[in-house]
């Protein structure tokens, strides 16, 4: 009956009834593109996730979508522009409203489709798991033939989704899958004719079929229906519908199917031929284009409270990146759920600049900026949107972190060498096209060693022509070399308390900050000055 | 089924809100008292009184249809007062068979509605028996129809119908149950059949080829069986049950609705019958229309105070055909306040359909009754007492309508007089000039005079009388306000007789 299995093992499944149906082309995937070399799946989060906070952004992203195991497609970065470019078409495409609807349809039906094949196999009495494998078989059908019938007038220029149009087209005409949907329709509709009496008396019941008997319950209502005043109660009891049939059921349905032996063979039939009916390249599609509506719908989340996403240009063979308005995404998911505003920050590295340097008063968005900045570059390596109005990314092979351990804090002499040995691992493996974020490196170490040290790495680092960025208290390291540029995080003049979060591109400046929090205390020479000459015990104003 | 006692065409709605400001309209006419008279200690008759006397009707012909009933029901009051027991007792048997408790079993609805319905058709059968023998002695409209409804919606044939379903539903041949397929093939769609009938003549009964048919016969140690055929029993049996159950709230919702029906008469009867304990004259008032302006009234008393006080009180005759303004000037403690409540009782009264306290009452019917009383000083002094009487004011005039009548008792007075009279003035004024009917009890010359100067032929003015010597007959009668207070009189007694104690004091 099947020929099929001729083919190569993995394409068997792909393949449906007849001859004339394998000529349907294979579709392959929506992740990656044909031919292109799929990346091995990242299972674990990477070390650096965790630094950057990309672990939160990945489980808040696949929240709600357990079942379609996504978290590896978030993890595992491309290394091919020509895939990102794949992902990036197909978001675009996704990225229009209009063109979901048909998507997230299809998605709902076939977690429909999975839950009543799970019950067909949960079920004990046959005659349940084959109706339970029926309606799994009607709500795929439905689906195929919704997801055709919607793909049709869809404005697509993906070749991702163009691609998936004309299998849907083709397999969805296709003689397998028209016997199936006939096949499908037919039962389903003739099980729905079925009515049959039941007598029940004491110790048992008669079963046969319905013959035009009255509704006497009606009757009872209609005889006392003229004293009606209003409306009344409903005393109709609630019976817990379990899906599970008791003995006594499966028997009065044993009957049942005796009385109609024709419509049951056919169902009995359809179980044995037809149980294998969803097509594997449409299982894949349907877990793989979730990859896409995942990260939309949290992006969406944030659009909303006003924050950009853009879809960033590759940089292959330049170093020359940019970001304009970006933010941390796991960051901004908290604040706009806390209904707090996100400050936004921008970058830009050109020529012969590789390294940012970020100082300046704590809390003030440093290590958020620094964050943001290993963040985008991981989003736009998965094909996905990044935070901004718009951005240029390098195509990297690696991305290294070296964030503070809270957990290592046993001995300074131990803690130093951990450090060292673990900037050394890093800048041993990486590579020109690596990226290298450095989070307050040195911070417990003697200032005298701090600076020697910070001075050692930097210089590595430019040896290395490595993509970095480093946050530290060390003003001394952007001076360096003139592919380091400095941003410093600042304070809002009036209110110097006040944190702006806002982290620009200016040379480091120390005593900005100290004097304005003085200034706000009144702690400052002219205040003091003034305050000491007033009389004792007149208070600062 | 619709007793239709209360109206010529629809239901009687106890439940319906009051109108506005009916509160007031019962602390200022101390309709209480009243309502407690008529109720006897019945909690519903207290509600049905209650919502009819608020909810009164304009429509003259609702209130003869309404007289016409409540004169049967003089004639008649014990064949009234059978009936409304009988009710009562329905609807009381019915209450204690009620099972609170929620319904969890169909087989429990059907047993315990089955028991409530053969009550309830029991009850139906007396209620039938009343209707044919009473009905030849009844005239009105309201009460034919109903025997007549009653005798031709429950005859025979139709008792013998209820029997037949009593029959049915125990079931003896086990019960037949329809049923279709659902999800997973689990059966849905559970109806009650009815067996169809045999097979007509005696030849297909032979020839006529029984449908295929398959049995199971569980085994005695099959109890999870057991359970489960009994649940199936269930499921089937479920909606009988329901139509069972909501047959019983109709025939009791219709032993509901003719005890609301039946209520007010029967308060109408109860109150005569403590009116007459106390040789109280009633009389059935005639009503005109709201575009008219009748007021015409012989001995009108107060019917709380004299149901209060158990005696006599000497009523007013009151001559106001065509006018539109009264104000009642004269001696405090005169009688002005409680005439004014036997007008307010007597419009009230009249408009939902009942007799009145007086010897005879002739008025035209108003959109609805509303008072302006001057209050006692409020507890909680957060406004002032003027501002506080033009909030109410305010209220007042936002339920007027165009022939409403309006009763003011002492209004305008919380400020000095003439502050108080000009607004007065100006507020009557522009009711006037919107069809509004006024009394107005004042003792404020400078309010009263402002309107005789007008001698407008739709002003009556009325006054407490005392006869010369000062002495108060507490009788209102025809007259112009005057300039002097009476409480001087009153000043000048208490004074007096204080002043002379208090000499025969110092004499001794």
């Amino acid at each position: 009956m099947n020929d099929a299995h001729i083919l190569a093992p993995d394409k068997a499944k792909t393949v449906a009834y007849t001859d004339a149906d394998a000529m349907i082309a294979s579709f392959g995937s929506i992740l990656f593109p044909d031919g292109a070399s799929i990346p091995t799946p990242v299972t674990d989060a990477p070390e650096h996730f965790r630094d950057l906070n990309l672990d939160q952004i990945v489980a808040s992203v696949t929240a709600g979508r357990e079942e379609y195991d996504l978290a590896a497609f978030f993890q595992t970065p491309l290394a091919e522009e020509v895939s990102i470019r794949y992902r990036q078409a197909v978001m675009r495409d996704l990225d229009v409203a209009a063109n979901t609807v048909v998507f997230t349809a299809f998605a709902k039906a076939m977690r429909t489709m999975r839950e009543q094949r799970q019950q067909a196999a949960k079920l004990y009495y046959e005659q349940q798991k084959r109706r339970w494998l029926l309606h799994a078989a009607q709500t795929y059908c439905d689906a195929v033939e919704a997801l055709r019938k919607g793909m049709i007038p869809l404005a697509l220029t993906s070749s991702g989704l163009t691609g998936l149009r004309d299998f849907i087209i083709a397999y969805a005409d296709s003689p397998g899958f028209q016997r199936l949907r006939g096949r499908v329709a037919q039962l389903v509709a003739d099980l729905a004719t079925i009515r049959y009496n039941v007598v029940i008396g004491d110790g048992g019941f008669r079963v046969f079929l319905y013959d035009g008997e009255a509704d006497y319950s009606a009757d009872v209502a209609e005889t006392f229906a003229k004293f009606r005043q209003g409306d009344a109660r409903d005393y109709r009891v609630r019976f817990h519908d379990a899906k599970e049939m008791n003995h006594i059921e499966a028997k009065i349905l044993e009957f049942v199917a005796l009385l109609q032996p024709e419509i049951f063979g056919r169902l009995a039939r359809f179980a044995a031929d037809d149980a294998d009916f969803a097509h594997n390249d449409l299982v894949r599609f349907d877990r793989e284009v979730q990859f896409y509506f995942a990260y939309l719908e949290h992006v969406a989340v944030l659009r909303r409270a006003g924050l950009s996403f853009c879809l960033p240009e590759i940089a292959v063979g330049t170093k020359e990146i940019h970001d304009e308005d970006g933010f941390d995404l796991a960051l901004a998911a908290k604040l706009v759920t806390a209904n707090r505003p996100v400050v936004t920050n921008s970058f830009r590295l050109s020529g012969k600049e590789r390294i940012i340097v970020i100082s300046g008063p704590n809390q003030g968005g440093k290590t958020t900026l620094a964050r943001s900045f290993g963040q985008m570059h991981h989003l736009a390596a998965i094909g996905c949107p990044v935070p901004g109005t718009s951005a240029r990314l390098f195509l990297f092979d690696a991305v290294y972190t070296h964030f503070e351990r809270e957990e290592n804090l046993q001995n300074l002499r131990g803690k130093l060498q951990d450090d060292l040995m673990r900037i050394h691992a890093i800048l041993s493996r990486a590579t020109p096209r690596s990226i290298v974020i450095m989070n307050e490196i040195f911070n417990s170490t003697a200032l005298r060693d701090a600076v020697f040290l910070g001075h050692k790495v930097i210089e590595r680092i430019i040896d290395l022509d490595l993509l970095c960025v480093c946050v530290t208290f060390l003003e001394e390291l952007t001076a360096m070399s003139d592919s380091i540029v400095s941003m410093v995080s600042t304070v809002n003049p009036v209110q110097p308390a006040e944190r702006t979060f806002r982290v620009i591109r200016r040379p480091a400046d120390g005593n900005a900050y100290a004097s304005s929090i003085a200034e706000k205390y009144h702690l400052t020479r002219a205040w003091l000055s003034r305050r000491l000459t007033a009389p004792a015990g007149g208070g600062s104003r | 089924m619709k007793a239709h006692l209360m109206y010529p065409d629809r239901d009687f709605d106890v439940s319906a809100p009051p109108p506005p400001l009916a509160q007031e309209l019962v602390q200022d006419l101390e309709l209480q008292t009243l309502i407690a008279a008529m109720a006897d200690e019945d909690k519903v008759l207290a509600e049905v009184v209650r919502a009819a006397i608020l909810d009164g009707t304009d429509s003259v012909t609702i209130l003869l249809y309404r007289q016409a009933i409540l004169r049967d029901c003089i004639v008649n009051e014990a064949a009234v007062r059978e009936i409304y027991a009988l009710v009562v007792e329905t609807l009381e048997t019915e209450r204690k068979n009620y099972l609170g408790v929620a319904f969890r079993y169909p087989g429990a609805v059907l047993h315990r509605s089955v028991e409530v319905l053969q009550m309830l058709t029991g009850m139906l059968r007396r209620l039938r028996e009343i209707a044919t023998r009473e009905a030849p002695l009844f005239r009105s409209e309201g009460f034919r129809n109903l025997f007549a409804m009653l005798i031709r919606e429950l005859d025979d044939d139709y008792f013998a119908r209820i029997q037949d379903h009593f029959r049915r539903l125990r079931f003896r041949s086990g019960v037949l149950v329809s049923a279709a397929l659902g999800e997973g093939n689990v059966g849905i769609d559970y109806v009650l059949r009815r067996p169809n009938a045999p097979a007509e003549g005696w030849l297909q009964r032979i020839f006529g080829s029984k449908p295929r048919s398959y049995a199971f016969r569980l085994s005695d140690r099959d109890e999870a069986g057991a359970r489960a055929l009994s649940l199936l029993r269930d499921r089937g049996i479920n909606l009988v049950a329901n139509a069972l159950g909501q047959s019983t709230d109709h025939v009791s919702s219709f032993f509901n609705m003719l005890r609301l029906e039946l209520a007010f008469y029967i308060g109408c009867l109860n109150l005569r019958r403590a009116l007459l304990l106390h040789q109280l004259p009633i009389a059935f008032p005639t009503p005109s229309s709201r575009a008219t302006r009748r007021h015409q009234a012989k001995g009108l008393y107060d019917v709380c105070l004299a149901l209060r006080i158990g005696a006599d009180t000497r009523g007013n005759d009151l001559d106001g055909d065509g006018r539109e303004l009264m104000i009642v000037t004269g001696a405090n403690q005169g009688g002005k306040s409680t005439f004014l409540r036997s007008v307010g009782q007597a419009q009230v009264m009249m408009q939902c359909g009942m007799f009145v306290a007086a010897g005879s009452f002739a008025a035209n019917t108003c959109a609805r009754v509303l008072t302006h009383y001057k209050r006692e000083e409020d507890s909680s002094m957060a406004s002032g007492k003027f501002d506080e009487e033009l909030s109410r004011m305010s209220a007042v005039v936002d339920a007027i309508e165009p022939d409403t009548l309006v009763l003011f008792n002492e209004s305008f007075a919380a400020t000095n007089e003439r502050e108080g009279s000009a607004i007065g003035r100006e507020i009557i004024t522009v009711l006037l000039e919107h069809r509004v009917k006024m009394v107005f009890v004042t003792h404020q010359y400078e309010l009263a005079a402002g309107f005789l100067d007008r001698s407008d032929s739709n002003v009556l003015f009325l006054r407490a009388q005392r006869r010369d010597d000062g002495e108060r007959t507490f009788r209102i009668a025809p007259g112009a306000p005057e300039r002097t207070s009476h409480g001087e009189d009153l000043y000048r007694r208490i004074f007096t007789e204080v002043a002379t104690a208090e000499a025969a004091t110092a004499d001794s």
